[in-house]
């Protein structure tokens, strides 16, 4: 058979590419709804698992009806948006992720730098309420990103109602070093988390939505035991991954401080304080 | 050339004329996705996967094919069968996916693939093209599985996420991990190491000094 002609050449890679091409944009969008769905159960079970709240045996999504997505206005005077309406924001289908890449969706990192490599972030974002059987708030889970050592983490760290203490941390997407940065997913060192304090208590005594406190939180160097000085703020670093600790440190001080969740941490703290009974519990809990 | 029955091309590519050790092919994906024994199985699945099938299309369409632009032909049968596996990944293994990130995408890249689609599904009915595409994926498996199991076993005292040194495993008293095993060089020596064993067996394989 004569195959070298041009024109055979021509049906041939033709022919090629409009069946290559039919097949390939079939399967994305046969595949597209169960893509999404994965996706959004991921996202859902590092909620659940950072809440310390996550069943494997049970389903993710009947699970995930205890947490409570609320609109969150970044580092505003009055954080929770109880009318997401009011901004043009569907819950539902609002993606942080998104507005962040938008000019007018988002702003700059200030001061600047605050936020290592990243230069904007969202107005807005969703943060999630856990409460107890009595109503009464028991945690926020907060979405956290930042660089690493070559690329951005993203994850949640969950913060107790008291406002201060630090109840877990989860990355569900990073490319770093698989057993260096790569071990920020190792259940020990995540472990390391729980009961640690954001924010010193000195600087909580004074907070205001005026003043709010500079969360102290780090992860060092090394080992941190209970003899080490100011252990409550420590957190054990990721040997060989000191860059990938660094960022951390950054990026997790940044959202909970005063250009992001400091004002809602402190919206929390204040509601506690009104409410003496749950917070008297809530200091049960942590005693 | 002997006709070759279909055990041989089944079984030799596996030890006798393996791709990674004999043939030197596919190195680079063998470095990145074995830190894992859960990843490399899955790397291992969807490699034997698309070697099989584009080994298949392309014997299928082989007559047709005019020699100036073969290579891009069979670069595209073989992109577009790695995105249907990656798409596919996506939506019902999304943690494996995950971890394997962009190593899915560069079985395109993936010398073993377009080695065996140039090499013999060009000259060979597209049964066959595909035994050997399979063939030569469950030899590229093997020394990946190979491979992760000692990456991960000396580099994490895990195996698929299971402890099995260290403490609740073996060697209760303590087991230090060993990092160089996670870095990419770590798979150089374990290769070089299993080239060396097989070759040690199979002295015709041994080249020329």
């Amino acid at each position: 058979m004569q195959t070298e002609s041009p024109k055979q050449t021509m049906i041939v890679a033709t022919c090629l590419c409009l069946v290559c091409s039919v097949l390939v944009s079939t399967a994305a969008v046969v595949l597209r709804p169960a893509q999404q769905i994965q996706k959004t159960l991921d996202i859902q079970k590092n909620i659940l698992k950072v809440a310390g709240i996550y069943d494997e045996t049970r389903k993710v999504d009947t699970q995930f009806k205890v947490v409570e997505p609320v609109l969150i206005e970044l580092a505003g005077k009055r954080p929770r948006i109880t009318d997401p309406s009011e901004e043009g924001i569907d819950l539902k289908t609002y993606d942080p992720k998104k507005a962040a890449k938008k000019e007018h969706d988002s702003v700059e990192v200030n001061p600047r730098g605050a936020l290592p490599q990243i230069a904007r972030r969202e107005i807005y974002t969703i943060a999630y309420e856990i409460r107890k059987a009595d109503g009464s708030l028991d945690q926020v889970i907060l979405p956290i990103y930042g660089k690493g050592l070559w690329s951005t983490l993203w994850g949640f760290i969950a913060v107790d109602a008291d406002g201060q203490t630090i109840r877990g941390i989860t990355f569900y997407e990073h490319g770093e070093t698989p057993g260096l940065g790569g071990e920020v997913d190792n259940p020990v060192w995540k472990a390391v988390w729980p009961g640690k304090s954001a924010f010193a208590a000195a600087d909580l005594e004074h907070a205001s939505f005026d003043g709010l406190p500079i969360p102290t939180i780090q992860v060092t160097k090394g080992e941190v035991t209970p003899e080490t000085p100011q252990a409550e703020f420590k957190v054990d670093g990721l040997s060989g991954a000191t860059i990938t600790s660094n960022g951390v440190t950054a990026f997790v001080r940044y959202w909970l401080g005063p250009d992001a969740f400091g004002s809602y941490l402190q919206q929390i703290r204040s509601e506690q304080a009104a409410t003496p009974t749950s917070a008297a519990a809530e200091g049960e809990n942590n005693g | 050339m002997a006709e070759p029955t279909t055990k041989d091309v089944l079984v030799d590519p596996i030890v006798k004329n393996n791709p990674i050790a004999l043939q030197i092919l596919g190195i680079c994906s063998a470095l990145a996705v074995t830190t894992k024994l859960e990843t490399a199985i899955a790397m291992s699945v969807a490699v034997t996967l698309v070697t099989g099938l584009s080994g298949a299309s392309v014997s299928l369409i082989r007559n047709y094919i005019p020699s100036s632009i073969r290579i891009i032909v069979q670069m595209t049968i073989i992109a577009m069968l790695v995105i249907l596996v990656d798409q596919f990944l996506k939506a019902y293994f999304y943690d494996i996916s995950k971890q394997m990130s962009v190593f899915v995408g560069l079985i395109i890249t993936n010398c073993i693939v377009m080695g065996r689609a140039e090499a013999f599904a060009m000259k060979n009915s597209p049964s066959m093209s595909f035994i050997d595409g399979v063939g030569n994926g469950l030899g590229y498996s093997f020394i990946l599985i190979v491979v992760a199991i000692f990456r991960e076993l000396l580099g994490k005292g895990e195996l698929l996420g299971h402890k099995i040194l260290g403490d609740g495993g073996l060697m209760a008293e303590g087991y230090v991990s060993n990092g160089l095993m996670l870095l990419p060089p770590s798979a150089f020596f374990l290769i070089g190491l299993i080239i060396w064993a097989i070759r040690t067996f199979n002295k015709d394989q041994v080249e020329a000094a």
